[in-house]
Formats: structure tokens, sequence, C-alpha cells
């Protein structure tokens, strides 16, 4: 999970790291008190993750409270880059002298962890170590040692912090790996840290994301997701526990394993290429060994996506039985039905594997109109694309 | 004799008497793989169908000549058990839990590179399996026999869907490494293995959206194997900034596409399918000519 700004200076603030004081708003009135309360002059940030928000004209300075709430009513609303603005960070403004950059990050292919630091801060550090490489210092960071007061002092030499800030920048450095330990996080930047025009070095923006497979010894990040920016079927699938992502098109996708379901978008829309550029709506993945309610459950969420012209069930049974994949979609639709919402959309299914002449048995012995069977992933792909276009067609005329 | 798994792999099950590990055991059991003992702490002297239960690796190992383990226990045991298997030295160590969180992992895989003794796959990962001679893990047995064919995959599914569509064919080892963002054995040590596996002609390698993982198997490829190579890609049609399915499958920025894993393998001469069926067909070809 990424962060916003805010999330991610009250994570370094309660961990020892210097930001100036703030308050997330969502309305302008809030953003006038906020600034009455700092007393000084503020900059409004808009909270958005995306980089470019200040070209877009989302990071505004205000001298006054009144200024404050007047630049919030500009920002809030903004879209950025697809993202509308729905809060602002009201935060003292600050005096800067320099700014810098200093990161950890997980490492993949190093298989640890990367302290990334540079004098040369607040701009696209993507950048800079694309085109001056040696204006970045990138020292390793092992698993296991970690972060301490000499590592700390390796990452400020290699990137060349001037002597006089030097014991800032390590207190720094060891609080923010500290962030990293301690949430479980996967990224932590600050970009930039600046030096203050008083001799103080301090965090001015912040990115952090957080391993959700650590959720579990964090009770606290719960509070961090934020709801109303999520698509409303993710979060009812979140709520089944079904690992669900909803995407632009028209064929719905229910499949077993991430890398087979990834697949399968794969070749949807491969197919739907020849059908006017029929795309996959969805990414769901009922995971090995499902149930027959498991299945149900996935297919009820992706037929209630009104996008969904007509849905691909595509599972190869390893572990999964393909006869409790065969009554998952028996029961959703038998379900449907009784709910008083009968299916209209057309389900293909392509199963293979652990017991599949079975599953093939319950689906052909149910004799559903609107279920049909297809032999191979790449024939099933193709019929799904020509069904969801011949409605797309019908809906249209 | 096949590059990790023989027919004298001995191997034991962390976690064996949850319900996983029971399932698992008995399914590893029937496809003819030696399981000689489970692992779980306060349960020695239990047994899962006549195979005896110790508290700890080394017990085990002591008693039953154990050198693989397949490591079932719950992500937020996975780090002690994996760490007491490097402690014990066990030559190979599967971890099949899901869902460990990334620094955990980070930390046991440098733990067993400090000690030098241990190789891991994994975690989140399916296994290993030498169909007819072993099978550490979850890969189903039933869906092909041996043959000259070497996968591997980060992901379980499309292992099991590759496997079934080459199965007139048949598999010297097929490793599912696993999808998260740190794994303990690389498509590159896999390929090195295969490359060197008497046993394997040729190789189907299959990536996925995430990292640069592919990018520099390419160029492993391009300097180290000279078996053919046939690759497929998934999650073309991933968005950016959305994680599907696995931790390690996601778009950042430009890394990680699929358009630019498939051109770094084409450049150096893989042959990669559009479809895995496809990428099947292409193997089916340069083995039967």
């Amino acid at each position: 999970m990424d962060l916003y700004e805010y999330q991610a200076k009250h994570l370094f603030d309660s961990h020892g790291i210097p930001v100036t004081p703030g308050e997330v708003c969502t309305t302008p009135g809030a953003a006038h008190e906020a600034a009455r309360k700092i007393g000084a002059a503020v900059v409004v940030k808009a909270q958005v993750k995306t980089g470019g928000r200040g070209k877009a004209g989302g990071v505004k300075l205000a001298a006054t409270p009144q200024e404050a709430q007047d630049r919030a009513e500009d920002i809030l609303g903004l879209d950025i880059s697809g993202h509308v603005v729905r809060r602002v960070l009201v935060t003292q403004a600050t005096d800067i002298a320099e700014e810098y950059y200093v990161s950890f990050l997980l490492d993949r292919a190093n298989r640890a962890f990367l302290a990334m630091a540079s004098v040369e801060g607040g701009v696209d550090i993507e950048e800079v170590a694309a085109t001056r490489p040696e204006a970045l210092a990138l020292v390793r960071i092992d698993a296991i040692d970690g972060v301490d007061a000499e590592v700390a002092g390796r990452i400020v030499e290699a990137a060349g912090f001037p002597a006089n800030i030097r014991d800032q920048v390590v207190a720094i450095l060891l609080n923010l790996w500290t962030v990293m330990v301690a949430e479980d996080a996967t990224l932590v930047e600050v970009n930039p840290l600046v030096l203050s025009t008083d001799g103080t070095v301090l965090a001015l923006d912040g990115k952090v994301t957080l391993d959700d497979n650590a959720n579990y010894r964090h009770a606290s990040h719960a509070d961090l997701v934020d709801r109303d920016a999520t698509d409303p079927i993710e979060l009812r699938a979140q709520a089944l526990d079904l690992n669900y992502v909803k995407l632009e098109g028209e064929v719905g996708i229910v499949g077993n394993g991430a890398g087979l379901v990834m697949s399968t978008l794969d070749v949807v829309a491969y197919a739907g290429e020849a059908f006017g550029g029929v795309r996959p709506a969805n990414f769901l993945d009922i995971g090995g060994g499902a149930s027959a309610e498991v299945m149900s459950n996935g297919l009820d969420i992706v037929l209630n996506d009104p996008e969904v012209l007509a849905v691909f069930v595509n599972v190869f049974g390893g572990i999964t039985a393909c006869d409790a994949v065969a009554n998952g979609i028996v029961q959703a639709v038998d379900m449907l039905a009784a709910r008083g919402e009968p299916i209209t959309k057309p389900i293909v299914c392509r199963i293979d594997g652990n017991n599949a002449p079975e599953g093939r048995r319950i689906l052909t012995d149910f004799g559903h109109p609107l279920v049909e069977m297809v032999e191979t992933m790449d024939e099933a792909a193709r019929r799904v694309a020509e069904l969801a276009a011949e409605r797309r067609a019908g809906s249209a005329s | 004799m096949t590059m990790w798994l023989n027919a004298d792999s001995r191997i034991l099950v962390q976690g064996m008497t949850g319900s996983e590990g029971t399932k698992h055991t008995r399914r590893m059991t029937a496809s003819g793989a030696r399981v000689v003992a489970g692992v779980t702490p306060g349960k020695a002297g239990q047994d899962v169908d006549g195979i005896p239960v110790f508290n700890d690796v080394r017990e085990a190992m002591i008693a039953t000549g154990a050198n693989v383990s397949v490591v079932f226990v719950p992500p937020r045991f996975a780090r002690a058990a994996v760490e007491e298997a490097v402690d014990a030295e066990i030559p190979l160590c599967v971890v099949i839990t899901e869902g460990i969180p990334v620094h955990d992992t980070a930390r046991f895989f440098q733990y067993a590179t400090n000690a030098g003794a241990t190789r891991i796959i994994g975690p989140n990962c399916p296994g290993i399996i030498s169909p007819g001679v072993s099978n550490a893990g979850i890969i189903p047995a039933d869906i092909t026999g041996p043959g000259p064919i070497g996968l591997v995959s980060k992901s379980g599914t499309l292992t099991y869907q590759m496997m079934y569509e080459l199965n007139d064919i048949g598999f010297s080892t097929a490793v599912g490494i696993g999808g998260d963002p740190i794994i303990g054995t690389t498509h590159i040590d896999c390929l090195a293995a295969f490359q060197d596996d008497p046993e394997t002609e040729a190789i189907v390698m299959i990536g996925e959206i995430g990292g640069d993982a592919e990018e520099r198997a390419a160029a492993f490829i391009a300097d180290y194997v000279t078996k053919p190579v046939v690759g497929y890609v998934a999650g073309f049609t991933a968005p950016e900034g959305k994680t599907m399915g696995h931790a390690g499958a996601i778009v950042s920025g430009s890394s990680g596409t699929a358009a630019a894993k498939q051109d770094a393998l084409e450049a150096v001469g893989v042959r990669v399918g559009q479809t895995p069926s496809e990428a099947a067909r292409i193997m089916r070809s340069l083995l039967r000519g």
C-alpha cells in the first residue's frame, strides 16, 4: 500500500524524523483554521498518490489563513493525472537553503535493501539516476545487519553531504531505517530533505510503501487504507477475501492462480483485437484449492459489474478440483436466480486438470443456455470476445 | 539423477501436522516421493500416516536422513522455520507458504546465504518436481511424466498449464520459483542448472510483470545457455501501479512491463509465445522438428 504524503510524514514524526507542523484538511474552511493555528506562512499541498503535483498547480504558498482557504478552494477537486484531490495538507512554509534526497528501498535484484542518497534533491530522482548516476550514491544494506551509525555515516559520505550537517543527516537516516523495519515498509523516501536557512535538516515531502503481507502485525495500518479512493467492486471483493483488480474492459475474468489469470487477461485482449478491441474487465484470482463457495462469490462479483458483457471462467485444476469449480458456477447461477436477478450475461468456461471430466459433466447436466464450455484457453478467449462484441453491438444499435 | 531432486531425496515437511501440511504430505507420498519426517515444535512422537513427527529439523534429519525440507508453516512462523532448517544445514528448503512479509524473507535469505549450505526455493511457490523421480511441494504429479523439458516459472497454475500442454513430451524438472519480490532461487539459477543437467534438452521459461528478473535472465541466456529456450510472459494487460495477485507482480513506471521482458528475451534469440499454448507449440516443433 502506498501512503499519502501526510500519512508518510506522520510516520516520520512518530519515529523522530523532523517534519514541519501541518494538518490534513478536506475543506477550505478547515485549511483556514489550520493556517491560523500554525500562525505563519503555509504551503497548501494536494494529497494524491502520483507525481507532478507542483506542475499541475497542486502546491501553493499562502501568507495568511484567508489565502490558505482560497488556495485550498483552488486545489480541492483538481484532477491530477486522473487522481481527484480530496484532501490538502496545510503545513508551515520553510525557508529552504539546500535540497537533498534520501531513501531506503527493497532491492529485488540483489535480494537485500538499498540506500539511495544525493545532495541534489527536490527533483525527479529517476532522472538523476539515468542522466547523472555519479550524483546518486547507492549503498547496499544487509537485511540482517541493517543500518547503524557506521552504515549511515557511509551513506552520508558517499553522497557528499556537507560536514556541518553530517550528524543531523545520520540521525535522520537511522530513524528512517527504523521506519522501514518497524513499519514493514518496502520504500521510505524523503524528497526533498531540506536544510532550512536556520540550519535545521528536515523532511519536506515523503513517500512510504507498506508491505500488505505484514498487516497482521500492524493493526494500525488498517486505518491508513483510503476506502473512498478504492473502487466499490474492489472493496466488496476484499470483504469476501477475493483477489480482485478492476480494469476497463467488457469481459469479466474469473480464474485460479495469479499467473494464469494474468495470462487469461492477455489472451482475451489478444483475441479481442479481432472483435474491435474487446478487453478484460477485471483481474480475479480465486486462488489455489478454491471451493465451490469461493467460485460462486467470484462469479457474483464479476456478473454484477455493469461494464461486464460476457464472462470467462478459466480454471486449471492443479489442487482446485474442477467439480468444485463447476458446482460453484451452478451455485452462483442458481443463487442469482433465487435472488430475482437471473443471469443475462453469457459465461464461457474452460476447465481442465484435476477432475475435469466430472466438472464438465456437471455443467453439461446443468444445461443452462447462457453457460457454455470450450475446450482450450485460446478458443475460449476467442469465443468470449466474440460474445462480448455481439452484445456491445446489440446495445449500441 | 536430476538437478536438485533425485530418487534418494528424503523429504521432511515443516508444518506437517497442519491441514495444508497433512494434505500435501499425502499427495507427495501418493506421487511416489519419499516423505520421511514431519517437524512441528512440541509435537514430537506424533505421526501422520505413520510418518514420524519431530520437534526440530536437526533431530528429524539425524533420525531419518532427510535432505529436503518443504515448509508449510503459517507466515508468522515461516522465518523461524526456515532459519531452523538453515541451522540444520539441510541442502534444499522449499518454502510453499504464501504471504510472508518481505522483510522476513530478506532476512532468512541473507541468513541462508551467510551459512552457505542451503538452497531456498520460494517462498510463495508450488515447489519442484522431477516427474517419476521425486516431488517436493504441491505441483500435481499426474499432469505429466518424465521427459526432456525443463520448466521454470514464477506462477503455479501457469506451470501446471504448460506441463499439461506438453504432457505428451514430458519434463525433466519443473521449478515454480514463486511470485514474491524476493525469492531464494531465480530464473537464472534454474537456467544454469538446466544447462548443466544431462536430463534436460530444452527449456521453457515463464515470466511475468514486475522487477527485472526476466531481463537479467535474457542476458544470462545470451552468455551461458546453449540449449533451446522458449519463453512466455504474462501481464501485458496489467495497469501500472496495481499488484496483480503476486506481491511481486506490479508495473512501476516504465520498469517491469511484459513488453520489455518479451523484447529482452527475443533479442537474445528466445522464441516467445503470445499465449501459453503458442509457447507450447513452439517447444513441440523444436523437439519434434
